[in-house]
């Protein structure tokens, strides 16, 4: 499915969603009624400085004004690897996007990323990883990072990682290995209209709570991490 | 001169220790109050990533941080502190989730405030989807601990700088505290090379690095609010400092940090270097910026450096 096509099929009463370079902004109406504010990358594009800078102002701008829901589309690159884009601290931008959609999330406007396309590494953590609800497309194939540049930093061969990524879904790219971990909420079909499915979802939102690490160990993905945040918050709290 | 152990206060101690060539735990122990520090879930209780054994990778007793309790004159704070040379302290699945818990928790509290010692290259790749997960769960919870008061202070100078998903994660703090050698950054310089080539960066040119991502460069650009001589006790009274200073989160903070880094962009779009973005905020002479000693360039950065604690 092309963006224009999901656009349409998520949104059957219309939309003005506007792709600049790679960069989504926009807002579209809800079939149920009232909108949604739109935003995301496109075109496996790279995010970095410029777009991010752009996005975080559209989910700024919007709150206060409007109300609604808000929807992260995914089709990106990693964050852009650049001199530049570190030199004016990279970092900084990606954090502040994805303040902007946490803060945004915790006061009335829930938020929904849907992964279409690819991502990786700090443009997924400040898109998708970064709202309540993150939805995978079918074909949709995020990974952490590339495999040559996790070859270099692992000092592992190519072969070794490959054939690592056949069998350890822990750390092996695609939808299929991120969803058991808890980061993907759920995976919908192409097989009914995309309205439906979010109509669905909106109207059965989970909490504003962070239960990823619940549902990874639910799904058997990452056995450790509910029990160890819960051990240590425990301890924190009788050490009062 | 050598004075007997006993006669070396805390203070002293903790002002002879370099922070960049310290351990995790010799950090906690000289920036926290003497004898103050509790640790949560510590390595007699072995809880070991589950993930490494695939590799054939050596495990760590505490996975590569330490979380816990203690005081910081007198007052209480909670503590995590990476350890930069285990897995150059990379977020895995026990790693990310201790912090999370401990955030957690402060945000229950809502009063104690927590202070993260990164030491960290980002996600651990050999438990990839786990380690970038843990950095989605640290940012909320930030997050979620700011919204109701409770001040995040992060603490950077380590072997291993703040890379990857800890930049990010230093991104979402309230204010950061940062000496020379704690490089803050996304991409590393190798990741960097391997994708655009060397003539995008050369990783080798260690002067480039340190200027591009370096804590000099941090705090001129206002990244951090505070720069740290390489020792414990600078650390601890930048801690100080920073938790008087920095106050609660909220969508005004969101909206200044906006057009902070809007206004950054505005102005040094087109600076092809360092040296470049220094000279056009007005210091004369930038290129002799990393030979500075630091008490020369705090005095520097107290007039030409950005401030960023009311935006961000």
């Amino acid at each position: 499915m092309t963006l224009d096509d999901i656009l349409a099929s998520l949104f059957p009463d219309g939309h003005e969603v506007r792709n600049d370079r790679g960069v989504l902004l926009g807002s579209a109406r809800l079939r149920s009624g009232g909108s949604m504010l739109v935003l995301g990358v496109a075109d496996r594009t790279a995010l970095g400085v410029d777009e991010a800078i752009r996005l975080s102002g559209h989910v700024l701008k919007s709150i206060g004004r409007d109300s609604g829901p808000i929807l992260v589309l995914v089709d990106s690159d990693s964050q852009r690897m650049s001199k530049r884009d570190e030199l004016l601290g990279l970092n900084e931008f990606l954090a502040h996007l994805a303040k902007a959609l946490i803060h945004a999330d915790m006061n009335g406007r829930p938020t929904i990323g849907l992964l279409y396309g690819h991502s990786a590494a700090g443009a997924l953590l400040a898109t998708g990883l970064a709202t309540r609800v993150l939805v995978g497309l079918p074909g949709a194939d995020p990974a952490v990072m590339d495999l040559p540049s996790m070859a270099k930093v692992t000092k592992l061969s190519m072969e070794a990682l490959e054939e690592k990524a056949r069998s350890t879904p822990v750390f092996a790219p695609g939808l299929s290995n991120l969803a058991p971990m808890g980061a993907v909420h759920m995976i919908w079909s192409h097989a009914a209209p995309l309205a439906d499915q979010l109509e669905a979802l909106l109207a059965d939102m989970p909490a504003a709570r962070d239960r990823r690490d619940a549902l990874g160990k639910a799904r058997g993905g990452r056995l450790k991490a509910a029990e160890i945040a819960e051990r240590v918050r425990d301890l924190a709290l009788q050490a009062r | 001169m050598t004075a007997p152990l006993e006669d070396i206060t805390p203070a002293e101690r903790a002002r002879g220790t370099s922070f960049y060539e310290a351990s995790a735990r010799t950090r906690l122990e000289l920036l926290l109050d003497a004898g103050s520090f509790i640790e949560f879930i510590g390595p007699e209780q072995r809880e070991v990533s589950p993930h490494l054994k695939i590799f054939d990778l050596p495990e760590q007793f505490d996975d590569g941080i330490v979380v816990g309790r203690g005081r910081l004159d007198g007052s209480p704070v909670f503590v995590a502190a990476q350890e930069g040379r285990f897995m150059g302290g990379a977020f895995g699945e026990v790693h990310g989730a201790k912090l999370t818990g401990l955030l957690r928790a402060a945000r229950e509290i809502g009063s104690i405030p927590v202070l993260i010692l990164f030491d960290t290259g980002g996600v651990r790749l050999q438990e990839a989807n786990a380690g970038e997960l843990a950095i989605a769960e640290i940012m909320r919870a930030v997050m979620e601990a700011r919204s109701v008061g409770v001040k995040v202070i992060g603490l950077i100078g380590g072997k291993s700088g703040c890379y990857g998903g800890g930049g990010l994660i230093a991104g979402c703090c309230s204010a950061l505290a940062v000496s020379e050698p704690g490089r803050i950054a996304v991409s590393g310089p190798e990741v960097i090379e391997t994708n655009r080539g060397v003539e995008e960066f050369d990783s080798r040119d260690r002067s480039l690095v340190w200027r591009t991502m370096g804590g000099k460069h941090r705090r001129l650009l206002g990244a951090a609010d505070v720069f740290a001589d390489d020792n414990v006790q600078d650390f601890r009274e930048a801690a100080l400092e920073l938790l008087g200073l920095v106050g609660p989160f909220g969508l005004d903070k969101l909206k200044a940090e906006q057009e902070r880094l809007a206004d950054r962009l505005r102005r040094l779009s087109t600076c092809f270097d360092a040296v470049d973005i220094w000279t056009a905020e007005g210091i004369a002479h930038a290129e002799t910026v990393p030979e500075l000693p630091a008490d020369q360039f705090i005095a520097l950065a107290d007039r030409i450096g950005r401030i960023s604690r009311d935006a961000r």
